[in-house]
């Protein structure tokens, strides 16, 4: 399993654009399962209803964990995702 | 051919294939289903095809105003697929047995309250999204048309009738024109054919059949006919009518706005009849200066006993406002001869032209008449009113009915109740005699109103519902026309105007004669205020003033 955090720097948290778009980022890397986690809630990030009802928002932080697949190559590509969307 | 007969409530002529608007045969219900597996399925089918027609309009978007308008289309896509809510549904379904629909509404409603609940304004909103996916694949289960319309081509649109939220909701690129089996004037779809300048008809019934759906038809507004897979001939008249209309259409745009002025500057008021006060629009569509000739007659048609008051004031009070202070000339009752009404009960008389009608009704039997007058009164305080008796004879009819205006306004008064103090009052020329005594007539009211029609049946001698009559009906005769030029001058010498309500307005043959004359107004039907507009700014009428005036002492067939 591969764990980064991410401090999400949008003005909306993760709203809907940028859920769904990550939502096909990870679809992408298949074989890897993506979890986000904020304090005690942990989601599946392939679901997208799931992951914008957790209300993310500026200046809070995640722990984004990959297990699976290339999990260094996916963690990777999440972490550029969310540098530049989020 | 199959010709259908309605009533046409928008003009215009278009033609193209029949398409009948696709809606859900009402709400859905819940219910337990047997084959469990194939419901699931159904809904997995439903799914796709909401996936697949919110990518259709993603691109769209994209193509009409970039990638950022098309995510939306696209995040829609996702939530339609999403995890959460496909299990919750799955669950329904294959658990509970529930059928797709009820399963689909759930499972969105338990989306959309978790969204509803955050406390997050932008993310409440979300539950909106949530609900419209739903609503999309709930409308597919049951076959729904997104639009109502899924046709490649524009379309004649056939329906019972269409409500405000389904004339909201069609892709109105897609509408040439529309036909509906109920429905009426100010029915939605009518409002919508008219804002939209294209041909409606309503009300033709049964005779509207599932089976017609894509055949070729030609509908024409103006007459209320629906032709299904017309002749050459018909259809070469009709695309004749269209062309037309286009031609008119074009005529309008120039010449909307601009005054009835001759050409050496002598203006001339062009309003217009009406028998309806759904009858406005057209009236502000063709740009009519105002209200020549309302006829109050509808209300007492529409009527199966004497209409109250209260019921004429609010028709009464709805055309006044709808014309915002445009002057509105209203004609009391004029039934009798040719309009009878049942609950009125009039004796039958041999020769009813020349009977009991109109003002002759209305000052033998005062109750029905001061009903009218204290309805229009009390309308007047919405509008600019005048009031206009038909069928004047003599000056004693004018005095009495003037009588009754005053006391209605006395009774109004003690009453409280608001009413204008500037409402004219005006009379009918539609007798020779009161032409002939109109010097008199003219010190008693604020203004005349000509009516051609039964001053040409009256002066000849002519009954005008006797078609055998031909040449002997000579609405040009000179006879009609010295009684129009004697009562215009005599207006004028007391210093009231004077105006032709009757077809002859329209004659667009006599309008040089009528600004040589001096006529003050022209109250036409609504589609001929634009070509007599277009023929008064033609016109110079120092240039055949003289010739016009002194043909009037001839009869054209004399030379």
């Amino acid at each position: 399993m591969k764990t980064f955090e991410y401090t999400i720097t949008d003005p909306v948290g993760i709203h809907a654009r940028p859920a769904g778009l990550l939502v096909k980022e990870i679809k992408s890397h298949a074989g890897s399962a993506v979890t986000i986690t904020k304090g005690e809630k942990s989601v599946n990030a392939l679901k997208l209803m799931a992951l914008m009802q957790m209300g993310i928002k500026q200046g809070e932080t995640i722990t984004v964990s990959v297990e699976g697949g290339d999990e260094a190559a996916t963690a990777a590509a999440i972490e550029a995702f969310l540098k530049a969307n989020l | 051919m199959i010709t259908i007969q309605g009533k046409g409530v928008s003009t215009g002529v278009a033609a193209g294939p029949l398409y009948f608007y696709q809606r859900a045969k009402g709400a859905f219900t819940r219910h337990e289903v047997e084959d469990r597996e194939a419901e699931w399925l159904r809904f997995k089918e439903a799914q796709a095809k909401a996936i697949e027609q919110l990518g259709e309009l993603a691109e769209k978007a994209r193509a009409e105003a970039g990638d950022e308008a098309a995510m939306l289309f696209e995040t829609h896509q996702m939530m339609c697929e999403d995890l959460d809510y496909e299990e919750a549904i799955e669950g329904f379904i294959k658990e509970q047995g529930l059928n797709a629909e009820a399963a689909v509404t759930d499972a969105g409603v338990i989306q959309a309250e978790a969204f509803a609940a955050m406390d997050d304004e932008y993310f409440k909103a979300r539950s909106a999204d949530v609900k419209d996916i739903s609503g999309r694949i709930v409308g597919i289960l049951m076959g729904v048309v997104q639009g109502g319309i899924d046709s490649p081509v524009p379309v004649i649109l056939a329906s019972d009738d269409l409500a405000p939220s389904e004339t909201v909701q069609l892709d109105k690129s897609k509408i040439l024109g529309f036909v509906t089996s109920g429905g009426s004037g100010s029915s939605h779809t009518a409002i919508l054919a008219r804002t939209m300048g294209i041909p409606a008809i309503i009300g033709v019934g049964d005779q509207l059949k599932e089976e017609y759906q894509g055949r070729d038809v030609i509908v024409d507004g103006g007459t209320g006919s629906v032709v299904l897979d017309a002749d050459e001939d018909t259809r070469a008249r009709l695309m004749k009518k269209r062309a037309e209309i286009l031609k008119r259409q074009e005529l309008l745009n120039q010449l909307k706005g601009l005054p009835n002025v001759s050409k050496d500057g002598q203006e001339i008021r062009v309003y217009c009849n009406i028998g309806n006060p759904e009858d406005v629009h057209a009236v502000l569509e063709n740009d009519g200066g105002g209200i020549g000739l309302f006829r109050s007659e509808f209300l007492y048609l529409n009527c199966d006993d004497y209409p109250s008051e209260e019921y004429q004031f609010e028709a009464y009070k709805k055309v006044l406002s709808d014309m915002g202070g445009k002057e509105v000339v209203i004609r009391t009752l004029d039934i009798g001869a040719d309009k009878m009404i049942e609950y009125f009960k009039l004796p039958h008389e041999e020769n009813p032209a020349l009977g009991n009608r109109a003002l002759r009704i209305c000052l033998n039997r005062p109750e029905i008449f001061k009903t009218q007058l204290r309805a229009l009164y009390r309308a007047s305080a919405f509008g600019r009113l005048s009031i206009m008796f038909p069928m004047v004879a003599s000056v004693w009819e004018v005095r009495e009915a003037k009588k009754m205006c005053e006391l209605v306004k006395k009774e109004l008064t003690a009453e409280g109740i608001p009413f204008s103090d500037e409402v004219d009052v005006g009379i009918m020329i539609e007798t020779p005699a009161a032409a002939v005594i109109s010097d008199r007539l003219a010190k008693e009211v604020d203004f005349f109103s000509i009516g051609t029609n039964d001053l040409t049946q009256y002066t000849l001698a002519c009954d005008r519902q006797n078609n055998d009559l031909g040449r002997f009906f000579n609405a040009h005769h000179p006879a009609v026309l010295r009684l129009i030029k004697m009562a215009c001058d005599n207006a004028h010498k007391e210093g009231i105007w004077c105006g032709i309500c009757g077809e002859l307005g329209a004659d667009l043959e006599l309008t040089e004669l009528f600004l040589s004359i001096g006529l003050d107004e022209l109250s036409v039907s609504p589609r001929a205020v634009l070509p007599l507009r277009q023929k008064v700014r033609e016109t110079q009428v120092r240039v055949v003033r003289e010739k016009l005036l002194a043909d009037l002492l001839r009869d054209k067939n004399e030379l």
